[in-house]
């Protein structure tokens, strides 16, 4: 897929790095992303220096880039480049602090990209305090042009870092099934796409109606469930290769899948006479264990991050509600106990929250409640959100939603979003066509 | 799959036609419709001239469209449910008794919801529909090997409004002959 970026652990020039040492008091330019609806930083990002036309193309497609993943963060705001008032090229000894204060720009990026002799480009990158006249951070990367791209959003990562103590999720990926066709006559494809939208790719070919796809924490694999054959069974399809796999023959339908922290088990459910339970297969041994034994419906199981507890939804108690038991079944314990319908809890990758879709007074709601059940928050209503995913730092949520059209079949708009923990910066992702079902990927993992 | 689906469609289309004549209120349908040759039914008049001409000129006996035209192919029910009414039990033993009068006759069973719910929760509870409706078969003396099941959850709606009218329509199972 994307080639893999090489990390030089020497992150700048000795002299860059002994004026930041020398820096004994450390600026506190820091966002506080736990309260809602902050006041965004200002950032000038400055167009990577280059020095030949090849190179300075890419310079100016990676500003691009990174300030538009700062700006969708809601956290910043990137600064006009029209209004800096020094170029890049004045910028690769420190800058002139005072002219970056004279546009009230808070931090400011700078960087420079140059061809080396075997094809690959060297892009470093600065981040600077602008009041403190301090240095904060620096990386450099040695990588063929083609993954420009991918450099930038892991510059962005590094400022989004640097700046908020929280990992940075602009250089993952998104999963989700494509939508297109009449409602009673819909087609549905699984696609993938970076998190901004772009490198956007169909993976099957919607003769199969396909449905919820997750992510391995740990591969390049998908599990999803597929209509082929028309037999509703949980698959994996392997994003290096394309192959699409059964996970086991069983004589009933197999669904909600979801992988395990380890990435070596799929949770899901098996209906059986009618009868939905929850069951962890091995993908080793391709082993299932059943984990509930209930009438009630057990389904949309999520693994906390730490692999010891689960939890699912179950109408076991007369309307479906969230529940949690410890990963070999046991101890089962309901959590949620407000008016109105829970489904499709999924834990936070940071273990303290579990989001869940919300039916209440006839409209669908997103939210999240701690996993005692209490502290619940909606974070955003209306006539039908679904399906919330969490970027891999916890601290955003993407989800669908369906906004009703004419009664028609034809005028419904599906489509993805997403929300800020604190309920703030809600904005729709832009698919090229209808999308549900999203599932953010896990951190890019630079050593792969 | 393809051709299954075609066939499919062409069922459900006169499946709607029936309802339309001999259930539903005519408002519901005019509402949900997906348009074309559908909004027909939105006078039942008119629909149920077209029911009797398809049924004295083209229905071959164990066919999707005998079953359709004369015994029913769906039974409703109501919203997070899954018992049957009494509408869906007369609905069955028409249906049982069509099954034995055919011997050779499969049916798979597809177990479908409206959209006021969330996708794996309706992918469960149509499971728990067609199940209803296989178990009730077998009860009346079908033979269970002669009855298979799917779940489309709400993945295949007939009736396409956002209103308790479509939900109603939605929430369904349908026997399709194999």
């Amino acid at each position: 897929m994307i080639g893999s970026v090489q990390k030089i652990r020497t992150l700048l020039a000795g002299l860059v790095l002994a004026i930041a040492l020398a820096s004994v008091a450390r600026a506190e330019l820091v966002i506080d992303i736990t309260q809602g609806n902050i006041e965004p930083m200002p950032i000038a990002v400055t167009d990577f220096y280059a020095d030949n036309e090849a190179t300075a193309k890419i310079g100016k497609q990676m500003a691009d880039v990174i300030r538009a993943d700062l700006e969708r963060s809601g956290l910043f705001v990137p600064i006009d480049p029209r209004a800096y008032l020094q170029q890049p090229k004045d910028l690769q000894v420190t800058p002139v602090f005072a002219n970056w204060r004279k546009i009230a720009a808070q931090a400011l990026s700078t960087g420079l990209v140059r061809a080396l002799g075997d094809g690959q480009i060297n892009v470093q990158f600065r981040l600077w305090d602008v009041f403190a006249e301090q240095y904060l951070t620096g990386i450099q990367f040695t990588t063929p042009p083609s993954n420009w791209r991918l450099t930038a959003h892991l510059i962005a990562d590094a400022i989004y870092k640097r700046l908020t103590g929280e990992d940075g999720y602009f250089s993952t990926r998104v999963v989700y099934v494509s939508e297109s066709g009449p409602a009673d006559r819909r087609i549905k494809r699984l696609a993938i796409m970076d998190q901004d939208g772009e490198n956007h790719q169909f993976l099957t070919s919607g003769n199969e109606l396909v449905l919820t796809p997750r992510y391995s924490p740990t591969q390049q694999v998908l599990t999803y469930l597929s209509y082929f054959n028309n037999k509703p069974r949980v698959y994996l399809y392997n994003l290096d290769t394309g192959q699409q796999e059964i996970l086991g023959e069983f004589p009933g339908m197999t669904f909600a899948p979801r992988f395990s922290p380890s990435g070596n088990q799929v949770v899901m459910s098996m209906a059986q006479d009618g009868n939905s339970e929850i069951y962890l297969m091995d993908l080793r041994t391709r082993e299932m264990k059943r984990l509930t034994n209930h009438p009630g419906i057990d389904t949309a199981p999520s693994f906390s991050p730490d692999g010891t507890q689960i939890t699912f939804e179950s109408d076991r108690g007369g309307r479906q509600q969230i529940y949690i038991m410890d990963a070999d079944g046991s101890n089962v314990r309901r959590i949620s106990f407000g008016s109105g319908n829970y489904g499709t809890p999924v834990w936070s990758p940071r273990g303290d929250l579990i989001a869940f879709t919300k039916l209440t007074g006839g409209k669908f709601s997103i939210g999240v409640m701690r996993t005692d059940g209490s502290q619940e928050r909606i974070l955003t209503e209306g006539f039908h959100n679904e399906g919330p995913t969490w970027a891999p730092n916890g601290r955003v949520l993407m989800f669908f939603r369906q906004i009703p059209g004419k009664n028609d079949g034809r005028s419904d708009k599906v489509s993805l979003w997403s929300i800020d923990l604190t309920g703030y910066n809600e904005r729709e992702v832009i698919t090229p066509g209808d999308g549900s079902d999203p599932a953010w990927s896990p951190p890019y993992n630079l050593n792969r | 799959m393809r051709l299954n689906l075609g066939l499919k469609t062409l069922s459900i289309f006169t499946a709607l036609l029936l309802v339309a004549a001999c259930e539903t209120a005519p408002t519901e349908t005019g509402d949900s419709s997906g348009g074309g040759a559908t909004t027909q039914t939105s006078g039942s008049g008119s629909t149920t001239t077209v029911v009797t001409e398809t049924k004295t000129t083209t229905v071959q006996p164990g066919s999707q469209e005998d079953l359709v035209l004369n015994v029913g192919d769906r039974v409703f029910f109501g919203f997070d449910k899954y018992d049957l009414s009494d509408e869906a039990q007369a609905t069955l033993q028409r249906q049982a008794a069509w099954l034995k009068a055919n011997p050779t006759v499969t049916l798979l069973i597809e177990g479908n919801c409206d959209e006021r719910g969330t996708r794996e929760y309706n992918l469960a509870l149509g499971e728990r529909r067609a199940t209803a409706v296989k178990n009730y078969l077998v009860t009346l003396g079908v033979s269970a090997d002669r009855l298979s099941t799917i779940s489309y959850g709400k993945e295949r709606p007939v009736a396409l409004g956002h209103n308790e009218a479509a939900w109603a329509q939605n929430r369904r199972s349908v026997s399709v002959v194999n």
